[in-house]
């Protein structure tokens, strides 16, 4: 690995931690569950820039590419999943605060 | 052979859903089919012939190019996944009367049970992630099935915890590809032999470990669990108490523990730790529940606890010791589902303040619950006190004295209140409004029976389950 | 690497806009707006197909499911949205201040390149030969995962709603 790769590494690295940061932020302060899978998409497209990262570091970078476009197909389902349940909750309580999903006690 | 069990129910779940669709035909189908498949897999993790691995069977294998892992812990796997897919397919005949849902809800629980069994049969790690995504969706839809709001509630919270452990995975995947290249296990365990003392290496373990412990719900990541056990239909719940926190946290733990970590020594300490506080936090706030399936949830937790301890201690015996605990969870846990599934469909209730004297009027459910119950306490000579004795004499061998005392102390907490639990409940007077029990239908009193019976069977003839089943498990430890 | 860095500063500050937007529209916008930076940044890191699937899945897809989401649960009047955003502010301020707390933390921070780093040199292979040759499981894998998507979707939107148990 030269010199300049490790160079790229940490200034890439250093704004893949702030992306973490405000995807970790809006999922953790967020009353709104719609914001709340805002914050989780910002986390997985962090993730996919640290991995397409370390595959070109690497040298990999079809591996990489392989692993990201699975791990894209995969988000897909989850968002779309969780929307619809979103959407469900909304028909059923009329609002999208997650202090309405205070049900289950004990 | 292993990719069969794939296939197969893949191939059954597209032919169900578009050849016959909508037929009534199908419906049939569809329960008949995944009885059959279940008591395959079931076959083939008792009976894993040599003959099995016949040459036409193998080049389907060699189709995928890459070599499954079946060793001794992948059947006994194997062996957990089928018993528990089979008992919630029957729990979930029985309450689901409509024939259009139980042929949703089969195709989801094919589908979960075959993502739960290529976990156990990957070496690589991104393949690992990639079926736990397919378990995990297929649990959301499980949980989220009846779409009152309490259900959707409880898929929502597991949802957005798992998510989070996903991204966690994620990012260890990626530091961790930054140092082996590679992604199966031979070539990540070689590559952190060789940076062992990288402080980067190290966070990448540390997160991959933080994601499972949010998979597999132990304390304090533990907050979906709760919730999505109590919320769930009884299928679904069966399911999911009885191996999709098993078969996605802490079966992946110990894999990845033995194959890919080698022995980290501060590793040990944070899994005795987490371990510990669990059993704690599980047994003690078990106490205080009025829902029997919120209880039954705690105790769970307590339970994984005894499994990481087990795994914490770092020896062959404690390692033995954690893969029956976790055998015997799978059972009588399920067994117990099983059971509040029955006394919920004829009673209508859950609460356990208005529960009492069961026993008269659904003597099989009753006994069959006390079984499960005194298991878990691990009273002699149930499966559970054989599990819980290696776990303890492993934390003993291995020198952690006082947590082995720690164990011994929670097992007699979880033993008083559920003594004092089970004599309320099922045996005291009869409550009121239960004049008119009935005993729960001839498929579930199967199950159940069939359930206690392994649980006491493996306790009674542990000596010959010990050498057999349990005790090649060991061979994962040599490396 | 100073139109890296460009693009890297210019993704940040989306995903702070898509954090702290009043609307939920507009922070969907803005996190289309990230999706598309993020692939332009792949493809500067060597990764053209990661970076055409990433554009026109997640800065397209993802952004219809959310936006039809949204309108399939639009709450409330615009006074009341006035009303509440008037207040969540308070505690979406702290963001920037976080922001720049860790950046100054992170420069202060010396990461040591104290892995070995020993690979055998990697064989150039093209991605597709990976897809289909080497990781045949993980494709098997997105199969199920889509079959499981669509049982999902049926479920989901078909039937009445049910109240209770």
């Amino acid at each position: 690995m030269a010199d300049n790769s490790w160079g790229l590494f940490t200034t890439f690295g250093f704004f893949i931690v702030m992306l973490f940061i405000c995807g970790a932020y809006c999922l953790i302060v967020t009353r709104n569950m719609m914001r709340a899978l805002i914050g989780i998409e910002l986390l997985i497209k962090a993730v996919t820039l640290l991995i397409i990262l370390a595959g070109y570091v690497t040298g990999r970078t079809a591996l990489a590419q392989a692993l990201v476009i699975t791990i894209i197909v995969i988000e897909v389902v989850v968002a779309a999943t969780a929307a619809s349940i979103i959407v469900w909750v909304f028909r059923h309580t009329n609002t999208l605060d997650v202090k309405s999903l205070r049900n289950l006690k004990g | 052979m292993p990719s069969l069990l794939i296939l197969i129910p893949l191939f059954g779940v597209i032919i169900l859903n578009l050849a016959f669709a909508g037929s009534r035909k199908a419906k049939r189908w569809a329960f008949v089919f995944a009885f059959a498949l279940f008591a395959l897999q079931i076959a083939v993790a008792i009976f894993h012939h040599p003959a099995l691995s016949g040459n036409a069977l193998e080049r389907i294998d060699a189709f995928f190019k890459i070599s499954f892992l079946v060793d001794h812990l992948s059947f006994l796997m194997f062996l957990c996944i089928g018993i528990v897919s089979l008992a919630s397919l029957v729990v979930a005949k029985y309450t689901m009367a409509d024939e259009n849902d139980s042929f949703k809800f089969i195709n989801l629980l094919i589908l979960a049970s075959l993502g739960m069994s290529a976990i156990v049969m990957v070496k690589d790690i991104f393949s690992l992630y990639v079926f736990m995504e397919v378990t995990a969706i297929s649990s959301f839809l499980l949980i989220a099935f009846p779409r009152s709001l309490e259900s959707l509630e409880g898929s929502f919270k597991y949802l957005i915890l798992s998510a989070v452990a996903t991204v966690l995975m994620l990012t260890s995947i990626g530091l961790m590809l930054m140092v082996a290249g590679t992604t199966s296990f031979s070539g990540l365990s070689i590559a952190l032999e060789a940076s062992r003392s990288s402080e980067l290496v190290a966070l990448g373990v540390g997160l991959f470990i933080c994601g499972l412990f949010i998979k597999g719900g132990l304390v304090p990541f533990h907050g979906w669990l709760p919730d999505a056990y109590m919320a769930a239909p009884a299928p679904a719940s069966v399911l999911l108490a009885g191996v999709v926190t098993k078969a996605a946290g802490i079966y992946t733990m110990i894999r990845i523990v033995t194959s890919v970590l080698g022995s980290y020594r501060s590793l040990n300490s944070v899994l005795l730790l987490i371990g510990t506080i669990s059993i704690f936090v599980g047994a003690i706030v078990a106490i205080d529940q009025k829902n029997f399936k919120r209880m039954l949830a705690y105790s769970s937790i307590s339970q994984m606890g005894y499994i990481i301890v087990g795994l914490g201690a770092g020896n062959a015996l404690g390692l033995i010791g954690a893969a029956f605990h976790l055998f015997n969870h799978a059972i009588f846990k399920s067994l117990l589902f099983v059971n509040s599934a029955a006394v919920e469909k004829e009673t209508g209730t859950c609460d356990m303040t208005k529960m009492g004297g069961i026993s008269q009027k659904m003597p099989v459910t009753g006994t069959t619950s006390v079984i499960a119950l005194l298991s878990t306490c691990g009273i002699p000579p149930l499966a559970g006190f054989w599990s819980k004795l290696m776990i303890v004499m492993a934390l003993w061998q291995a020198d952690y004295y006082a947590y082995a005392t720690l164990a011994i102390l929670g097992s007699i907490i979880t033993l008083t209140y559920f003594l004092s639990m089970q004599r309320r409940v099922f045996f005291g007077k009869l409550a009121s409004g239960m004049e008119n029990l009935r005993e729960a239908g001839g498929g579930m009193v199967t199950v159940s029976i069939i359930l206690a019976a392994i649980t006491v069977g493996a306790g009674i003839f542990f000596p010959f389950v010990f050498t057999n089943i349990i005790s090649p498990i060991k061979e994962l430890l040599v490396r | 690497m100073n139109i890296d860095i460009a693009l890297l500063i210019f993704t940040t500050v989306a995903a702070l806009w898509s954090v702290l937007a009043r609307s939920l529209l507009k922070a969907t916008m803005s996190l289309a707006v990230t999706s598309a930076l993020i692939s332009v940044l792949i493809f500067r890191l060597s990764s053209p197909l990661a970076a055409v699937i990433e554009l026109s899945v997640c800065a397209g897809l993802i952004t219809a499911v959310f936006v039809s989401a949204i309108s399939l649960s639009k709450p409330l009047t615009h006074k009341e949205v006035l009303e509440i955003s008037k207040h969540r502010h308070k505690r979406y301020w702290y963001l920037p201040f976080i922001l720049a707390l860790a950046a100054a933390a992170l420069m202060f921070l010396k990461i040591k390149k104290d892995f070995i780093f020993a690979l055998p040199p990697a064989s150039q292979e093209e991605v597709k030969t990976v897809l289909w040759n080497m990781r045949q499981f993980d494709m098997l894998g997105q199969v199920v995962v889509l079959l499981a998507g669509a049982l999902g979707v049926v479920i989901l939107f078909s039937g009445e709603k049910r109240d209770g148990r």
